[in-house]
């Protein structure tokens, strides 16, 4: 398991409140059994109607791997087909005012971090990558700054999600199926799984 | 930080441990799969040699993508048939239960679940679907999670999580005729916003949710997550215990006292402690419909469409982009703008007693020319007591269609989608963009009476002015 300490690249921004899951990856692609191929179906419907001028398909912002969003982003529906998408695409990291709670599990299962910042941090991100879309930018879950060009900028992330990342720990599947004895053990102190006797 | 409350019970109860992270590793009492969210989990497991630690705590159906008219196998969609394959062969493989279309028992997930009792107070219950938190009107505490998450509890049974905090939602009073419990949770969105719950669970009390009954507080949890909030729950009581009394999976015997004992235990204390609490005025709240592109843009019926200044700042650009998607003009009112389709269905409104109501204004009247409207009952066993008790005639001699049970044109993964810019009046529970199977297609929510009455008059009216 890959430890989550810092992403460098390039940065793209999304500017926008409550861009839900249904338009970062509209439900008919969803009529799928693997994430293959859902990189190019990011943003399908907002893509086509900006024709060509969506930020997913400017030749400038191809390659980022940081996206600078809103608030409430990824709120709506629990499919995480969403993150795929992005991660398909090539983000590695989200920086945004707030992020829908169920979004952000799925993103951190996939060791994603989704970190927060003021709105006027964000405004100025994202002013900063529209001026410069080749400007160098990095997320340090470390020190928990975000570097723009020369400007620095301070984030958030839980300190739960921001160990698992740092840890690598982030996908929990391993470290939850060790607990084996203790999860029979709960299990058999509830009353529904014990015909009510332990109630 | 929250206590006493029947969520901080619960939680406490199904606590494995703490993880290294701090996280609590969570057991999950009941896990729901459908389709769409579950192949890729089960790829996963395979990769890893993972078994499924409790396959007999899982539940699977097929709703997303079935086809509510031709459900001829294969699947026209081969898609949607490589989808239902899938589940079939994972199901089977895994020693999962499996309500497959024809069972008689199945339907959506959110709606099987409760009306064969599987569904129970004081449970934890996880599905890859963010409306999960439906179950929630039982007293359970019940989330949507991503497929990572399918993965894991199937491997393990448990979640890693953080503790929200707990948010009071009293309402109290008598709703006056024609609004109901659609309209209430619209315009508890509409007041608190579409973010407001982020890092909470809402529990529903006061005297308003005391007096709904069990399909009812099922409406208003079912759209807890379009408020934000992952998770909404109602402490179990004896309209609780009615509901469940007989059904498949329910307690039974000399069970069925102890486990009411149990239930009534985890209601939240008369002195819970909250990190939040809002109260509302029943009588105050109007059949209320979204005119814009989230479920937070909210009006009552005889509103007009709020214009950018009576919105505070952080809302007027979505405002913007509504008004435009929508091709609405603020200052004008929501009543009188025609309809193309009309919606009856979904886990917020698909249920028996949703449509016993929805057929009330139904009878004897008309759909409008020119306007599609079909009706799609929320499960097999719903489709079958509304037919029992003439429900389709009623519906098919007033221009509805009448359709076989599914997810249908909530989000359009069936064939059962808008066309162009239509605009629906629709019980469901987005109006997203794009939501109803068209790039540009338009979504007004409403309850299942407003749509028919949207139906019958070709356009958005106020179900008070229709006669039964």
């Amino acid at each position: 398991m890959s430890e989550v300490k810092s992403i460098t690249g390039r940065g793209i921004a999304l500017v926008g409140n409550d861009i839900d899951t249904d338009r970062i990856i509209p439900a008919r692609f969803l009529r799928c059994v693997t994430f293959d191929g859902l990189g190019e179906q990011v943003f399908a419907d907002d893509r086509t109607q900006t024709e060509g001028k969506h930020p997913f398909d400017l030749p400038e912002y191809q390659g980022a791997t940081i996206l600078v969003v809103n608030g409430n982003f990824g709120c709506g529906s629990s499919r995480e087909h969403a993150p795929q998408a992005l991660a398909k695409w090539g983000i590695e990291a989200i920086v945004g005012e707030s992020f829908a709670e169920i979004f952000f599990g799925n993103c951190l299962a996939m060791g994603i971090p989704c970190v927060t910042a003021d709105g006027a941090t964000v405004s100025q991100l994202q002013k900063l990558l529209k001026e410069n879309p080749q400007v160098a930018i990095s997320l340090d879950l470390t020190t928990m700054k975000v570097r723009c060009g020369e400007e620095i900028f301070s984030v958030s992330l839980g300190e739960g999600p921001r160990q698992m990342l740092l840890t690598g720990t982030w996908d929990s599947c391993g470290q939850l199926i060790n607990y084996e004895a203790q999860i029979r053990e709960t299990a058999a102190k509830l009353p529904y799984l014990s015909q009510f006797v332990a109630s | 930080m929250s206590k006493g409350t029947l969520f901080d019970k619960v939680w406490e109860l199904h606590t494995v441990g703490t993880l290294p992270s701090g996280q609590t590793q969570l057991f999950i009492g009941l896990h729901l799969i459908h389709e769409v969210t579950s192949p890729q989990a089960f790829g996963m497991l395979r990769e890893r040699n993972l078994k499924v630690m409790f396959p007999e705590r899982t539940v699977a159906t097929v709703d997303h993508i079935v086809p509510t008219e031709n459900q001829a196998r294969p699947f026209v969609d081969i898609l949607a048939e490589e989808m239902i394959q899938a589940l079939e062969k994972n199901a089977l493989d895994y020693g999962i239960r499996f309500y497959n279309v024809g069972s008689g028992n199945q339907g959506i997930v959110h709606v099987i679940a409760p009306e064969q009792g599987l569904t129970q107070p004081g449970m934890t219950i996880a599905c890859g679907d963010s409306h999960t938190s439906t179950h929630g009107a039982f007293g359970a505490i019940a989330f949507g999670i991503g497929t990572s998450q399918v993965r894991d509890v199937l491997a393990s049974q448990t979640l890693a999580l953080s503790k929200l905090k707990v948010r009071k939602i009293e309402v109290n009073g008598t709703l006056q005729p024609g609004v109901y419990a659609k309209d209430v949770i619209l315009h508890i969105i509409r007041t608190l916003g579409v973010k407001g719950g982020v890092g909470y669970a809402y529990e529903f009390a006061g005297t308003t949710f005391e007096q709904m009954n069990m399909e009812e507080r099922m409406t208003v949890c079912n759209m807890s997550i379009e408020g934000g909030a992952r998770c909404g729950y109602i402490n179990p009581d004896g309209v609780t215990y009615d509901y469940l009394l007989g059904r498949d999976f329910a307690p039974k015997g000399a069970q069925w006292e102890k486990a009411v004992a149990w239930w009534n235990s985890l209601r939240s204390d008369r002195d819970a402690e909250y990190d939040d609490v809002v109260t509302f005025d029943a009588s105050t709240i109007q059949p209320t419909v979204t005119w814009g592109i989230t479920p937070g843009q909210g009006m009552g019926i005889n509103e007009v469409i709020p214009t950018p200044e009576t919105l505070e700042e952080s809302e007027q650009a979505i405002a913007q982009e509504a008004y435009q998607y929508m091709q609405l003009t603020p200052g004008k009112p929501i009543k009188g703008t025609k309809v193309d389709v009309c919606f009856i269905g979904s886990c917020t409104n698909g249920r028996i007693s949703d449509l016993r109501e929805a057929a009330k204004f139904a009878q004897g009247k008309h759909v409008a020319t020119g306007v599609k409207a079909f009706v799609v009952p929320g499960s097999e066993r719903v489709k079958k007591e509304a037919e029992a008790e003439g429900l389709d005639k009623i519906f098919l001699e007033a221009g509805f269609e009448w359709r076989e049970s599914g997810c249908s044109m909530c989000l359009a993964m069936n064939p059962d989608k808008l066309q162009g810019n239509q605009i629906s009046a629709s019980s469901s529970n987005r109006n997203f963009k794009g939501r109803q199977g068209s790039a540009t297609g338009r979504t007004l929510l409403m309850s299942p009476a407003m749509v028919v009455a949207a139906a019958v008059n070709g356009e958005v009216s106020d179900v008070r002015e229709l006669s039964k």
